[in-house]
């Protein structure tokens, strides 16, 4: 008994003593749904390894408010439905001030509703922009929209003079969701779909749907997946000896990408993607360049392994409450989402997020850069 | 549909049809000694294609050292399966060794995420060199790996059940296992000798087909589940069945894939089989007996 006091006594006597009086307040809950274990572990590891390395240093700097953060990160393994008995114990048990995540669009689909319910802020990690269309008051997110990213490929491929283009798209979500937009926009860049392949996203072989492309006029081949399927088809093009552009989601950007794919079938592979993959080749005066060169720098030296751009997406998400919190002066949740929304011209590693009433994304197509996969790393195109 | 067009997917599908073929003949092999389906066959063909893949990465060696040593640990894991869950249970309804065999397929998978990760790999290729151009398609050097390797399996199967007292004995247990008890053979060490033989065969269709596929922790299922069709296809329980089999679901996928629509890959190969079933029940090259199925 006495000896647990005295532990306890110690305790408190290191608290006061770091903590000072400005810890002395309840701290900030901010709750954070992440897949960090299951098939889109990909996406999970990094979210939950960056939010966890911006805790600490947003506790650190002094805190929110002169609070401390505590961020309560449940997994909820890749399942909509775990994410959804998380999100309730995030809002019943946990009283969060606001949920970052989770890393999917199925599961944040599945909670938004709860969000809203509950009238807590979420700002999501996922890409579909029917997370954000139509507007839920409650709920934002960071990842660049699909849209944006099939502007930014047509754009490229128009001035390159192609008019006839042939997709390839995975048989998931991200996938379909793709195929979607590219077929939508296609008209507004003059753009004819001449060949519309599928593929299974635990498909190995590829060959069938390229040389039936490579029979078609097509000019210009846009392939829309996550790994490892875009890797097939980067090698089995160059089997098939395709010399036609090949343009590919940001879906694949990283470096296991050419990894898989291997240097040479990766070899002029053209994409849209965030900056933070070419973070040397951005320009010294560009408002990102400081911080991308900061979270990579910190990421790699903490968790030695490369950085990514699913992992920006958690640092944003969090950067952009600590932000709301700051702004509003309260961690209250309905005043997290107003000052939220107020949010303007900040930038973070995805981009320069500007929240309207009627833009829940905030982003513009300057998040993206067209990047060409050159002798096994990422060049920026002007 | 142009001519090389069609020669492409014929090629791509026996390349992929190979190491369902393979998977088949391990599946055969099992059954014909113990009357079991070993559910954890498309585990072997992912140990055989991650384990060569960390013997380069984690233990350093090049690849003509990396691919034997895959799968001969392979082969040693298919003794050990028989040996701590298969032999023990002996004596059980079939049924409960086939659930045994399932419970071993989620602890392999399992295992392989913990120690291996869960990112894809890719193992380089064999031998170096552009793909070959034939008519307007193009092959693979690899591709001529995987069917010359294919081929050399079949043919040393044969003359093993051909030649020796080992294969003669195991076709004995196929036929009826306590009379070939009776008679002297040693069905402990036969049973054995298949799961060996069954993980040799699925550890080599996974090293042989990482080159041209990648491979991850998860790609046995999907294997296993075409390699069984394949088995099916072919008459269960007949080896030149089995690889047959797998051939030819692995040209129909890639024709269908090619000539019909993409987004029905999977299903075409399975319609396929279910109609097959429905007009020659005991497969295409087995015979039409009644205990057999």
């Amino acid at each position: 008994m006495r000896g647990i006091r005295k532990v306890m006594a110690a305790l408190l006597g290191t608290a006061l003593l770091t903590g000072g009086a400005a810890f002395a307040a309840e701290p900030i809950r901010i709750g954070a749904i992440f897949s960090v274990t299951g098939p889109a572990a990909f996406l999970g590891e990094p979210e939950r390894n960056t939010a966890r390395m911006l805790e600490e240093e947003i506790n650190r700097q002094g805190g929110l408010l002169g609070r401390k953060i505590e961020l309560v990160v449940y997994d909820d393994e890749s399942d909509p439905t775990k994410a959804v008995i998380a999100v309730d114990r995030l809002l019943k048990k946990d009283k969060v001030s606001a949920i970052i995540g989770p890393s999917t669009t199925g599961s944040t689909m599945a909670i938004a509703p709860k969000a809203e319910e509950a009238k807590v802020p979420l700002v999501s990690c996922a890409a579909a922009i029917d997370i954000v269309s139509p507007v839920r008051k409650f709920v934002f997110k960071t990842p660049q929209s699909d849209v944006l990213a099939v502007r930014q490929i047509y754009r490229h491929a128009k001035k390159a003079g192609i008019r006839k283009m042939a997709i390839l798209t995975a048989s998931d979500a991200f996938g379909a969701a793709g195929r979607k937009e590219l077929k939508e926009l296609a008209g507004k860049f003059d753009m004819m779909i001449v060949a519309d392949e599928v593929f299974g996203p635990k498909d190995t072989d590829m060959n069938a749907q390229l040389a039936k492309i490579k029979g078609t006029p097509a000019q210009a081949i846009v392939c829309w997946g996550t790994n490892p399927g875009p890797a097939v088809v980067a090698r089995n093009r160059t089997q098939l000896g395709i010399a036609m552009p090949l343009y590919m989601s940001h879906g694949v950007a990283s470096n296991k990408f050419i990894e898989l794919a291997g240097k040479e079938n990766a070899e002029g592979i053209l994409l849209p993607a965030g900056r933070l993959i070419v973070d040397e080749q951005v320009a010294a005066k560009h408002p990102q360049k400081k911080l991308l060169a900061k979270y990579a720098g910190d990421y790699e030296k903490r968790f030695k392994a490369p950085v990514s751009s699913f992992g920006g997406y958690a640092y944003d998400a969090l950067s952009l409450l600590a932000h709301a919190i700051k702004a509003g002066k309260s961690a209250e949740p309905a005043a997290v989402r107003d000052a939220l929304e107020k949010t303007r011209g900040f930038w973070a590693t995805t981009g320069e997020f500007t929240f309207t009433p009627a833009d829940h994304n905030g982003l513009t197509e300057e998040a993206f850069v067209m990047v060409r996969i050159t002798k096994g790393g990422w060049e920026m195109l002007k | 549909m142009p001519f090389s067009s069609l020669l492409q997917f014929f090629v791509s599908g026996v390349t992929v049809g190979a190491t369902y073929g393979l998977t088949a003949l391990g599946f055969t092999m099992i059954y014909n000694t113990t009357g079991i389906i070993n559910f954890a066959q498309g585990e072997f063909v992912m140990l055989g294609g991650m384990l060569a893949v960390f013997s380069m990465t984690w233990g350093g060696l090049p690849l003509p050292a990396a691919v034997p040593l895959a799968v001969l640990l392979v082969t040693a894991i298919g003794v050990a399966v028989d040996r701590l869950t298969i032999r023990p249970m002996r004596g059980r309804p079939p049924v409960t060794l086939v659930i045994v065999t399932i419970g071993i397929s989620i602890l392999l998978r399992g295992g392989a995420m913990l120690v291996f990760g869960k990112d894809t790999h890719s193992l380089p290729p064999f031998s170096e060199g552009a793909a070959i151009p034939i008519a307007g398609a193009s092959l693979l050097p690899q591709t001529l790996w995987v069917v010359g390797i294919t081929i050399a399996v079949v043919a040393a199967m044969k003359m093993f059940f051909d030649r020796t007292i080992t294969g003669k004995a195991m076709l004995a247990c196929a036929c009826d296992r306590r009379a070939a008890s009776l008679m002297g053979i040693n069905v402990d060490v036969m049973v054995t000798l298949s799961f060996a033989f069954s993980a040799l065969v699925g550890a080599l269709g996974g090293v042989i087909l990482a080159p041209i596929t990648l491979t991850a922790y998860d790609v046995g299922v999907l294997l296993g589940i075409k390699g069984f069709a394949a088995c099916i296809l072919g008459g269960l329980g007949n080896p030149f069945g089995a690889v047959a089999g797998g051939l030819i679901i692995g040209v129909l996928e890639s024709m269908g894939a090619g000539i019909l629509s993409s987004g029905y890959k999977d299903a075409i190969a399975f319609v396929i089989l279910l109609a097959l079933l429905f007009l020659r029940p005991s497969g295409l090259f087995g015979k039409a007996s009644a205990d057999r199925v």
